[in-house]
Parts: structure tokens; sequence; C-alpha cells
């Protein structure tokens, strides 16, 4: 038997009504310390208008934001202050690594710049570009967008699974590296566990 | 170039300093230990009021170079529109040299730098402390036996996972 239902009521899973409300209203962290910040800036300006896809709230408190847009190079002395507001930000929350800095380091191959925030910090859109055009941001958080509806559950057990995080490609890698002692960190060493676990 | 007073005057405090000119630029070469003399008889008899940079060279490796570190000081007077370049050479373990805040406050910034990159100690600097890197670094980056990608010091950071933030 058909259940009788009025025009004005659909029917949905809470999940999927949970992950509806927060993909269309992020509150971007802008994390930018360099020219991707610019973009960052003219993306949240009035000609690519950011606004249209429910992300305009820029705050700079990281107790008010669940999306942080690292936009631009992150050095070793700032990384603490990033892993520090990336923990005070509240669930749930994702992370958008903007440009090649971000995401790789890009030509700042040196002693003092972090090879990638995604080595230290969860990573869940990477946008490329030295520095990314608006348009590339907004792509980054319309998929994004599509990411939150498509995994996103009202309990955010989504976050719980260890698993979901592969290790990283560049974690492996940099304890091969010539010449380098990725061996001080003791997340490599093997001696921190915890952090091996999630890569 | 520099006014022959000065040059007269560097002379006068230290018998050791070598004087040389290059494209219209004057340039001295002072030991160490007369260093703070030889800076503070330049700025408090010939007017040099203005410390530009402090800085230095590594010259490992470099050709016919005698000594490891060249210390560089650039000064200017603002009366006189005069310029000069004072050196001072040094090498291991002996990389000490008075502090010139107490000359020019300017300086404080500039050592501090030449501090972190180098590793020179400043004798009686106010605040010796690094200034570009973190506080717990330990290599001195500028220098030329310094790997261009450091020693895994970009890396020692612990991960954070989704479980763990």
């Amino acid at each position: 038997m058909a259940l009788e239902l009025p025009e004005n009521v659909v029917v949905s899973k809470l999940d999927s009504l949970a992950s509806w409300c927060r993909k269309n209203s992020l509150w971007p962290m802008p994390f930018a310390t360099a020219c991707c910040g610019i973009e960052l800036m003219a993306t949240g300006a009035s000609k690519h208008d950011i606004a249209r896809f429910g992300a305009e709230v820029f705050r700079f408190s990281p107790r008010q934001c669940d999306l942080m847009i690292v936009a631009g190079r992150v050095v070793m002395k700032m990384l603490p202050v990033l892993q520090r507001i990336w923990q005070q930000m509240h669930e749930p929350k994702w992370c958008i690594s903007m440009g090649a800095c971000a995401s790789t380091g890009g030509v700042f191959d040196t002693y003092s710049v972090v090879q990638g925030v995604d080595r230290f910090i969860p990573v869940d859109m990477y946008v490329p570009g030295c520095p990314p055009r608006p348009e590339q941001l907004i792509q980054a958080i319309i998929d994004l967008q599509d990411k939150i509806q498509a995994e996103g559950t009202l309990s955010g057990k989504e976050f719980k699974y260890s698993a979901r995080q592969q290790p990283k490609r560049a974690l492996v890698e940099i304890t091969g590296l010539p010449g380098m002692d990725g061996g001080r960190n003791p997340v490599l060493l093997g001696n921190d566990k915890r952090g091996l676990r999630h890569g | 170039m520099a006014n022959q007073a000065t040059v007269d005057l560097i002379h006068l405090v230290s018998s050791g300093a070598k004087v040389s000119e290059y494209a219209g630029q004057t340039r001295v070469v002072v030991p160490a230990d007369v260093l703070f003399v030889v800076m503070e008889r330049l700025k408090k008899q010939r007017g040099f009021d203005l410390l530009v940079d402090v800085t230095c060279v590594d010259y490992l490796h470099y050709r016919d170079a005698t000594d490891r570190f060249g210390l560089v000081y650039l000064l200017a007077s603002t009366e006189s529109n005069e310029r000069l370049t004072v050196r001072v050479f040094l090498n291991e373990p002996d990389l000490v040299v008075p502090s010139v805040v107490a000359l020019w406050a300017g300086a404080d910034w500039f050592e501090r730098e030449t501090w972190d990159m180098f590793g020179v100690t400043f004798s009686g600097h106010p605040d010796h402390r690094r200034i570009l890197m973190p506080d717990d670094f330990t290599a001195f980056p500028l220098r030329k036996d310094y790997p261009l990608q450091g020693r895994g010091e970009r890396h020692n950071f612990p991960v954070l996972g989704r479980a763990e933030s």
C-alpha cells in the first residue's frame, strides 16, 4: 500500500539532509600566506562571488569555520600554527589545499618550506595552479560539495574511519630521499604508532 | 668614494686595516678585535649615522679564499652622503664579534639574522635570538655546508589525521 503524502513533503535520508545543509553553508577559514591569497580574495569579491555557492562567510576565527583553505606556501615555522588552527576548527570540517605550494611545496624545495600540507593535516581537495584562478577554486568548492553530499553522514562517522586516509605517497617517499634524514620524524621512525596508522 | 679623513681615521685606529677601492666604493677590512672601536669612531667622528645593513658571506669552497666567513657592515652618512663598507673576516671556532647595537639600534635585527643564518655570535647583543627560523632550529641554513633541502627539519612534525583533529 503506497503511503499518501501531501505535495509539500519530501522524503529523504537524514544523512543526506545534513550533508545538503553543510555543503551549502561552508564557512571558509582563509589561511592565506602568499599570492594564492590574492586569488582567494578575488574569489570572495563581487566579480566571482563565492556567495553563489554559500561559502562567502570568511571567518578569521577557526572556531567559527568548517572549511580551511590553505592558500600559499607554508614554512616550517608556520606549520605548528596551521595544525593548531586546524585542531581548533570543529567538525565536520574540510580542507582545500589551494595552489602548487600548499599542495607540494611548488618551486620552493628548500629547507624551510613544507612540501605539501597534506603531509601533516588531512586534505580533501587539491587545486592546481600557480596561483589558481578563482574559477578553479570555485570548481574545487563545487567538487567538495559533491563529496560532502556523496559521503557525508549526520554523525560524521566518515571522519572516524582511519582507513579512509591512505598512507601518503610523499611520506613513504621522503624516508628514501638521499641526503635527507626524514628519520628525525618520530612518525617515520615508527616510534609513533599513532601517526603511522593515519599516514 | 670615501673622504680621505675617514681613511686616515681608520688607519689611526687600526694599523692592520686594509683599505681598497672598487668602482668608486671604499672598502675596509679590519681585524675583529678593533671592530667596535673603529665603528664607534666612524660614527662619532665621521658622522656615519646610518647602518644600512649587516650581513655575512660564507667563503667555503670559494676560490682563493683564506677565511671562512666575511662579515659586511654597510655604513652611510646622511650628512655628507659618504658611504663605506667595513668587513671583518672570521674563522671557526672563533665566530664572535662585538655587537654594534649600542651604536646603531637598527643593528638589532640585522645581527639576529646574521646569527640565525650563519651562526656568527654578536657579544653584548641585548636580544640574541633567532629571528627567521624557529627557536628550536639547530642549524645555520645559509652556510655553504648546509644542504639546500635541509636535514629533514621540514618533515619533523606530528602528522594529524582525521581522528586526531
